[in-house]
This record gives structure tokens, C-alpha cells and sequence, in this order.
């Protein structure tokens, strides 16, 4: 009894896949794509981002990538690096899916990348851990977010360019928390009154939103992702600290997935980002409304990734007149990065990690009453990561 | 660090209290008479904050959501208990670990179906939303002072009810002597309905309480859960009153420890690595608090059962 239920529905489940696939065949097959993403659990909100960005991008094109007719796969990691794994061996083993995308957490692609690398092409939508841009990088992977230091050297360069003399850091107590705040240090050139590392299940920042107003810094940077970081916003402005000491972070800590839930406390905050909701060139107003109209949500950095990762891809697959097979073709293809990137110009550097503009953006009212970030300057032009040199790539 | 300093980490400490109270009164009142272990209790507290952040986003009215978070609370418990609970009296531990651990998933699922992957928006009471000065140059939000006031309410409520009326005697019994109590004729079923009901009004008024200071999202019942654990095991399973002590040692070992750490280590070491070694011994304080309790009273502060 059970079997046949669960045959019933993997039946049905496959339907869409098999009609999706139907008008390839006219002219082959149709190019595979396997999506790995968070879509259960505290970081769902994420992964989902990335998905619709990444449907919007397919949808735009009137379902396809660079002329060729796709299949998207997408699977749920939950989180869980043994989990990412195993879907990322049934995708290039069973399934032969050769080009891959959408894993949000840096421990889940260090899991899964050893599995695709020598048969697949990566291309990363988010996580950008420092393994995969100096001596470990790869031919075949690329990122098309940036290198998880970026939006913190991002700010820590701003805040030196705005002589910001004491500043007060935060981060979770494990390793992404401290390579944050080492990021940032790389380019902060004033005093750091305390390097506070909180617990990565830590509920309630009593304790240190009264060391912070007792210390009395210029600023504070924070890198608490997801429900941390609400937690955090909530509680530094109905400790009143709000409006007294100006707040910073990266993107993820202040965008759409997170505004939602903070309101207003969120108002006059500082964050870097590579992608702004409000940079004026065509590719980007096209992927704001496009995304408002099908989703009903404003996009965050996260979902402009997942558009990017599509585009991209989208360009290597023209080039390559969806070939993806001969990978090293495909490779170099990517690497030409010819897509319109929404965040405007975009060009990977040796390592296959971008060299992009990052901007800094405050949370503001919008005219139409919603909570939303404008950019307000530039923390970087054409940056690269701290890692390039020491990858053989060129 | 001077004294006022000291005394708002204090106040810090009490509300953190307060708010795993709320959820371990209703765990131990459960374990303790019903001999359950039972891991849906986050569930209950999610639902609680869910249902209150909706209804004042409706209606506007903090008190009304409080009420609402309050009554899915006891409402989900009543039907976790009906429904589910009562099969797995006589089973063992385990069982009951595995049920209601599903329970959990399904409660998150159900959430992220109607509200989305996405945390939602839970407004603090206007009334509320400022800092209050408690001593001059002592200023501390107000509703932090709130949460603590309804924590110490429900603490008042919760001893009157165990230790002055006669449902509060049967409880008693209950936890105590269950064979006795039903041999007297105490219609136990309905007794049992009662205490699930009563732990999930507390935990989904501790839900209702969280939502304007911690993300309303799915999931936020297993992070709390954990420490709340810890405040039954110190407080002895199945003691209320062991709860409210142990949950205001929890709560101020753990606000303390990081408060005062940093500062004592800073003396001793430079200042990244003090920093660094604070962190490290700020997370396990609240577990070796709960390791020396254990040492000297392995049953916890007030064990309930004789």
C-alpha cells in the first residue's frame, strides 16, 4: 500500500519536469541544471530567495537559458552538509547533471564540492568560503556572489574612509563569525573597542547592548545572519541604542528577508552589498519588477544572486550552443562572465571570484511607506578578494 | 565595572529568567505529573508567539494578543493531548520522545505553509516601546520590565493554584502518588487534559511575550527549548517552584557570565585573546552552573517526586 502511494506521487511529482522537457526535444535534449538549496529550517528564507531569483531568470527568458530549452532540478540540503552531499551525488552520478547552483551555507558546498568538481560545473549563488578562492580554487567553479569577506571588508573600509575612530564588533562564536570580523579588520583602521563573540544559539543580547552603551563606541558592526541578526535589531533599539550609535552590518543582516520581520527597528541601519535594489541599469529594473510582480516581496541580495547565477549560466550555454559537456568550453565561456549582470558591471577575476563594486546602502522609508535600503555611496570600486594571489588559476 | 552597570545586567539577567519560567513551569508541571517528556513544548510556545504577532497585527491590541497567544497555547496542548498524548501514558520515555519529536515537525511545516519561510513581524506595544530609567542613569526598556512584571505574575498565579486550591492538591498528588490519586476516585483523564492545557497557556504566553524581542520564525521553539531543559533538570523535574528558582539562576549565570567575563579576563590577558576566551567560557557557564547543582543535589534544586 505504502509503495504505491509513494509511486503515485513520485509520478506526479515528475509530471512538470517531463512537460518542461518536452519542447527540447525538438531541438535535443534539454540542458540539466541541478539546484541544491536551504529550503527547510532557520535558513529557508535564504535558499528560497535564491530559487525564485533563479526561476524568475528562466521565466524571463520564456524558459530557457541562452536559447536552450532547461531542467532545473532543485532539492532541499535542510542544512546539513551529509545531506547536500548526498543529493549532490544522486545529481551528478544517477541523474548526469553537469552543471550545479544554489547552496547558501559555506559547510554545505565545502561538503558537496569534492563530489561535483571532477565530473561538474559549479557556480555558486552564495557561499564563497576563502578554501575555494586561494590555493583550493578551481577551473570549474565559479562564483558569481562574492567571497564571504567582502561586505565586511566593505564596511570596514567605509567606516575607515568616514574616520570612524572606535568601534564596537560582533559576531557568533564559530568560524564564518571570526573570519567576518577578520574581513573587516583588514581594512578598519581605528580602535576596536571589543571584539564580542556571542554564542551561535544566543536568544536574547541584554547583556551586551549594556556593555556596548557602557563602552560607548562610534559605531557598532555586527555579522549576525538570519534570526540572530532579528533578534539583535529588535533589542538595540528597545535598549534605546537606536539613533544614538549608528548600527552597521553586511547585507544579509539588513535586506528583504529580514525587514519583514524588524520593522521598523531596522531604520537609519548601515550595510554593504554588491546589488542595491535601487541601481538604475535596465537589467536591474527588469529583475525588481519582474520579481515584485511574480512574488509579491521585494527581492533581497540573495534572490538578485540567484538571477545573476541563471544569467550567467544562461551566457555559458549560448556560447557553448548548450554543450555543457565539454566542460572546459563551458569554463571558459563562464569566465568571459557576458551576461547583464543587475548589479551592473561584473568580471571574474584569476581565482573565478568577481571583481565588483560594493555599496553601501542605509535602510529607509521608500515613498510608498516600505521598508527598503538606498545606496548612499561606494565602499569599493572593482575589489577583489584578499585570496586571489594565492590561486595557480589565471 | 561600576554598580549600575551591574544592577541593569541584573535586571537583564531576571528578564531572561522570567522568560524560560514561563516555559519550564509548564514542561516540569507536565513531566512531573504526567511523568511525560515532552518535546512538542517549543511547538506550543511557537504558536503562542505566531498567534499573538497575528492578531496584533489585525487588531492593534498588545492585551488581545497576549490573550490569543495564550488560548492556541492551551488550545494546541488540549488537542496534542487528546489527540496524542494519552496513547503514550504507559509507554516508555522513548516513545514519547519520538512522537512528540515529529510533532515538531509537523508543527514547523504547518507554520511554514501558512506564514512562509520568511519571520514575521511581531510589534511591541507603543505604551512599551521606550526605556524607562529604573535608577538615574539606569535606563532599560520598558518592555523588558513588562515581561519580567507578567513573569512574576504567572510565578504568583502558578503557587496559588499548586499550593492553595484543590486542584493544586491533586496536582500535588498526582505527581507524587498517581496510583493513590486515582484509586480516590480523581477523574485522572480530565486531570491529565488540565496540566497540558495549563503548560500550554504558559508556554504559548511566553511565545506571545518573546515575539517583539526574538524572531517570530519556524523553529524558534527548538533554540529555546534547550535552555529551558536545563531549568527543569536544576530545578528538579516536575518542581514549579524548582523552576522559578532555577530559571533565575540560568538566567542571570548566563547574562552575568558574559557581562562580567570579558571584563575580569581583560585584566589577565590582551584583549583579542580576553576576548576570545570570554566567549568560550560565557557559553558553557550555564551548563557548568547546571554540573555543580547536579554534583551536589543530583535530583535538582526541589525534586518533586518523594
Amino acid at each position: 500500500m505504502r509503495t504505491t502511494r509513494r509511486a503515485i506521487l513520485g509520478a506526479t511529482g515528475a509530471l512538470p519536469a517531463a512537460v518542461l522537457a518536452c519542447p527540447a526535444l525538438a531541438q535535443g535534449e534539454a540542458v540539466k541544471i541541478g539546484m541544491i538549496t536551504t529550503l527547510s529550517g532557520p535558513g529557508a528564507a535564504l535558499g528560497a530567495d535564491i530559487r525564485d531569483g533563479f526561476t524568475l531568470a528562466v521565466k524571463h527568458a520564456g524558459g530557457r537559458l541562452g536559447g536552450f530549452a532547461v531542467e532545473v532540478t532543485i532539492a532541499d540540503d535542510g542544512l546539513r552538509p551529509e545531506n547536500g552531499r548526498a543529493i549532490a551525488e544522486r545529481m551528478v552520478r544517477r541523474e548526469r547533471i553537469q552543471v550545479l547552483t544554489g547552496i547558501v551555507f559555506s559547510n554545505v558546498l565545502l561538503a558537496v564540492v569534492p563530489v561535483v568538481l571532477p565530473v561538474a560545473t559549479y557556480v555558486s549563488a552564495n557561499a564563497g568560503p576563502s578554501q575555494l578562492a586561494g590555493e583550493g580554487c578551481h577551473a570549474n567553479y565559479f562564483n558569481v556572489a562574492w567571497q564571504n569577506d567582502n561586505l565586511h571588508e566593505a564596511v570596514g573600509h567605509y567606516m575607515a574612509q568616514q574616520r570612524v575612530r572606535r568601534a564596537f564588533l560582533l559576531a557568533p562564536n564559530y568560524p564564518a563569525g571570526r573570519d567576518a570580523l577578520t574581513g573587516f579588520k583588514r581594512f578598519f583602521k581605528g580602535e576596536v573597542v571589543s571584539e564580542t563573540y556571542t554564542r551561535l544559539d544566543q536568544l536574547d543580547y541584554a547583556a551586551e547592548l549594556a556593555t556596548i552603551r557602557n563602552a560607548a563606541p562610534e559605531a557598532v558592526y555586527i555579522f549576525l545572519p538570519g534570526g540572530l541578526g532579528i533578534n539583535f535589531i529588535k533589542q538595540y533599539a528597545a535598549a534605546g541604542l537606536r539613533g544614538r550609535i549608528p548600527l552597521y552590518g553586511p547585507g544579509f543582516s539588513f535586506d528583504q528577508d529580514v525587514f519583514p520581520a524588524v520593522g521598523e527597528d531596522a531604520l537609519g541601519c548601515f550595510n554593504s552589498s554588491q546589488w542595491a535594489l535601487d541601481l538604475p541599469n535596465p537589467a536591474n529594473r527588469a529583475f525588481v519588477e519582474g520579481f515584485e510582480r511574480e512574488y509579491g516581496r521585494l527581492p533581497s541580495l540573495y534572490a538578485s544572486q540567484g538571477y545573476d547565477a541563471a544569467n550567467l549560466i544562461a551566457s555559458a550555454i549560448a556560447a557553448t550552443r548548450g554543450d555543457v559537456a565539454d566542460r572546459a568550453a563551458f569554463a571558459s565561456a563562464l569566465k568571459r562572465a557576458e551576461f547583464a549582470s543587475v548589479r551592473g558591471a561584473f568580471r571574474f577575476g584569476n581565482n573565478n571570484h568577481p571583481i565588483q563594486t560594493i555599496y553601501m546602502r542605509e535602510v529607509v522609508r521608500d515613498a510608498r511607506g516600505r521598508i527598503v535600503n538606498r545606496t548612499i555611496g561606494v565602499a569599493f570600486e572593482n575589489h577583489q578578494d584578499a585570496y586571489a594571489a594565492q590561486c595557480r588559476l589565471s | 565595572m561600576d554598580l549600575l552597570l551591574l544592577l541593569e545586567q541584573t535586571l537583564n539577567g531576571l528578564t531572561l529568567g522570567v522568560m524560560l519560567f514561563l516555559l519550564a513551569a509548564g514542561l516540569t508541571l507536565i513531566f512531573g505529573v504526567m511523568d511525560v517528556i515532552n518535546l512538542a513544548h517549543g511547538s506550543l510556545y511557537m504558536a503562542g508567539a505566531f498567534a499573538s504577532a497575528t492578531v496584533v497585527a489585525r487588531t492593534g491590541s498588545f492585551a488581545l494578543g497576549v490573550l490569543s497567544g495564550i488560548a492556541v497555547g492551551a488550545m494546541f496542548a488540549l488537542l496534542l493531548e487528546v489527540a496524542l498524548m494519552r496513547r503514550l501514558y504507559a509507554r516508555e520515555h522513548l516513545d514519547q520522545v519520538l512522537a512528540t519529536f515529529a510533532v515538531i515537525l509537523i508543527a514547523n511545516e504547518t507554520v511554514k505553509i501558512v506564514f512562509g519561510p520568511q519571520p514575521i513581524f511581531a510589534r511591541t506595544p507603543v505604551e512599551l516601546s521606550d526605556t524607562v530609567e529604573v535608577l538615574p542613569g539606569v535606563p532599560f526598556p520598558a518592555y523588558r520590565l513588562a515581561i519580567i512584571a507578567v513573569g512574576l505574575i504567572a510565578g504568583l498565579f502558578l503557587w496559588w493554584l499548586i499550593g492553595r486550591t484543590r486542584l493544586g492538591m491533586v496536582i500535588r498528588a498526582g505527581t507524587t502518588h498517581r496510583s493513590l490519586v486515582q484509586a480516590l476516585g480523581v477523574n485522572i483523564e480530565v486531570l491529565f487534559a488540565l496540566v497540558f492545557a495549563i503548560g500550554g497557556a504558559l508556554a504559548g504566553l511566553a511565545g506571545a511575550m518573546a515575539g517583539p524581542i526574538l524572531a517570530v520564525q519556524v523553529g524558534m521553539g527548538e533554540q529555546i527549548l534547550i535552555l529551558a531543559f536545563v531549568v527543569v533538570v536544576i530545578g528538579g523535574l516536575g518542581s514549579v517552584r524548582g523552576a522559578f528558582v532555577a530559571a533565575l539562576l540560568v538566567g542571570l549565570t548566563d547574562t552575568l557570565s558574559r557581562a562580567l567575563l570579558p571584563v575580569l579576563i581583560r585584566d589577565l590577558l590582551p584583549p583579542v585573546a580576553a576576548d576570545q576566551v570570554a566567549a568560550n567560557l560565557g557559553s558553557v557557564a550555564v551548563y557548568l552552573a547546571m554540573a555543580v547543582v547536579l554534583a551536589f543535589k543530583p535530583r535538582g534544586l526541589f525534586p518533586a517526586h518523594g
